[in-house]
């Protein structure tokens, strides 16, 4: 096995206890390279705890995390609030904490189409161009795993769609593995190829249409998780029918928000 | 030269300023103002306990400071309580104990005022030198880890993620600060130095676009609020210490002016 396909990150038996409050349990996870794994569960399932074991900013209380030797991690934290009183513009922001070329960083911003951000002031930027922002950031340092936290919170459902198609292709173009932690369940359902369940432990894991069949999924989210997944079914179908394309199921549904999103540009 | 006390007295001031102008703007920026006020209570205890120790009064209130600064630090990582209740629970207690040694202490007489106000006439040549050097020796250090700093400043969890180590930096902010306002406890006294931090980094947000801009201008700001207030302190006859704090406040809502007619035009 070469190194390139070889598992980014593998943890196994992971637990967790802050205080007496069991906040993790025998965590077994796998990332590959070039994956869209995604961490769906209620609030307090531990989710973000898992993500700050596998960043490595918290020490798990038992268990194993495996790196790949040299990975290189690119995080998106949840929100980052800058205050007004620091004046820091995007392009200087992307050369912290190392010095960037100056090109180097402009692609990176034209890549994710916010070129005409360059010189835009951090505390001006609204939640989804910081995303987009974050990402870029990333991209500078050429992850092997990015993770992101929660990273459609802030923005509203059609830049929601649009984040997930941008993850989606610096997914396909770089070859990288990604890490999602996410509670929006039919955008999660749409672009990731597994979805992991977490409710202290692994409730279920496998690809989203299993998933969201699965009973512990069904118990947990209950019946509104099914009818979310509903309503993103009847606008994938809607949409297709609307180009002409022949709906097929459950195939390609990261294609799928790639064309809502053509579409609501010609439109 | 012409008064040669009124010459060192503005090169000890320029001297704080020049330091305490980019960590103000962190100050700002990382929400601790309570933090500079907390380590200036430690300084009573730091002039009790220096005389104690039988060493000089001004080593006392530094070391004083950077165990305050340690302190502050260790607890922080216990994440127990909230860093405001643990420096105000400090700060009190430090200025508390601090009064109460030198209440016990009758052979020590305490230029209150002095401490309180600031004594900036009765700076030395060898106090020159001290400022000079330990102002040089934080620049240093501030431009060495500058990006670092100012990532772990924006998000703490991004920078240490990116393999940035946040406690050394954290660590070396306190230190610097504790050494600064233990120096400049002599230019504008206890009560004013969280002026000194703030109020040239708020006058120099006005003009800034780039971290870098704001932190040379509030350092210009803090230089130009010590010549200020010398200057009216000597023609008014007022306390040199507060002269220059209101000369910065001068400073700072004629940018507030300038700044609002900038955006007009």
């Amino acid at each position: 096995m070469t190194n390139s396909s070889a598992t980014l990150i593998e943890t196994s038996g992971v637990g967790l206890t802050l205080g007496s409050r069991q906040i993790l349990e025998s965590i077994d996870l796998v990332i590959a390279p070039g994956e869209i794994v995604t961490v769906i569960g209620p609030n307090g399932a531990g989710k973000t705890s898992l993500l700050r074991i596998i960043l490595g900013l918290q020490k798990p209380g038992r268990g194993k995390v495996r790196r790949r030797s040299g990975l290189r991690m690119g995080y998106v934290p949840q929100s980052m609030s800058v205050g007004p009183t620091l004046p820091l513009s995007v392009l200087h922001f992307l050369s912290l904490p190392d010095r960037q070329p100056r090109q180097k960083r402009l692609e990176a911003l034209n890549e994710l189409g916010i070129g005409h951000l360059a010189e835009a002031q951090l505390y001006s930027l609204s939640g989804g161009e910081f995303q987009r922002v974050l990402l870029a950031r990333t991209l500078l340092r050429d992850p092997d795993l990015l993770v992101l936290d929660e990273p459609a919170q802030a923005i509203d459902f059609i830049g929601q769609t649009e984040l997930y198609r941008l993850i989606d292709r610096v997914r396909r173009e770089r070859g990288c593995g990604v890490l999602l932690v996410s509670h929006d369940l039919h955008l999660v359902m749409a672009a990731t190829d597994r979805v992991i369940c977490l409710n202290r432990h692994i409730c279920c894991s496998g690809e989203p249409e299993t998933v969201s069949q699965h009973p512990e999924y069904l118990s947990m989210f209950g019946p509104r998780a099914a009818q979310a997944l509903a309503v993103y079914h009847h606008h994938h179908d809607h949409h297709h029918d609307l180009d002409g394309t022949p709906v097929e199921e459950a195939d390609s549904t990261a294609r799928q928000t790639e064309q809502q999103k053509e579409n609501s540009h010609a439109g | 030269m012409l008064d040669d006390f009124l010459v060192r007295a503005f090169l000890a001031g320029a001297g704080v300023a020049l330091v305490a102008g980019p960590l103000g703007c962190f100050v700002i920026w990382r929400r601790m103002a309570y933090f500079g006020d907390s380590l200036s209570h430690t300084a009573l205890l730091g002039i009790a306990l220096g005389f104690l120790l039988g060493i000089d009064l001004e080593l006392g209130v530094m070391a004083s400071c950077i165990a305050m600064a340690i302190l502050v630090v260790g607890l922080q990582q216990q994440n127990r309580l909230p860093t405001d209740t643990l420096l105000g629970i400090l700060a009190h207690s430090g200025l508390a104990l601090g009064l109460v040694a030198i209440a016990f202490l009758d052979r020590l007489r305490v230029d209150l005022m002095g401490y309180l106000f600031g004594d900036i006439l009765a700076v030395s040549t060898t106090d020159l030198a001290w400022i000079y050097a330990g102002a040089a020796l934080v620049l240093a250090l501030l431009i060495l880890v500058w990006r670092q700093l100012l990532l772990a400043t924006l998000h703490e969890d991004l920078a240490r993620a990116e393999g940035v180590r946040v406690l050394p930096l954290r660590l070396l902010l306190m230190l610097t600060m504790a050494v600064t306002i233990a120096a400049a406890m002599k230019i504008v006294g206890v009560l004013l130095i969280t002026a000194l931090l703030i109020i040239p980094a708020a006058t120099a947000r006005r003009f800034a676009t780039t971290p870098e801009q704001m932190a040379v201008m509030a350092a210009v700001a803090g230089i130009l609020s010590v010549a200020g207030g010398l200057w009216g302190s000597l023609i008014y006859d007022t306390p040199s210490g507060p002269s220059i704090v209101v000369c910065a406040l001068v400073l700072f809502l004629t940018s507030l002016g300038l700044g609002g007619l900038l955006r007009r035009a």
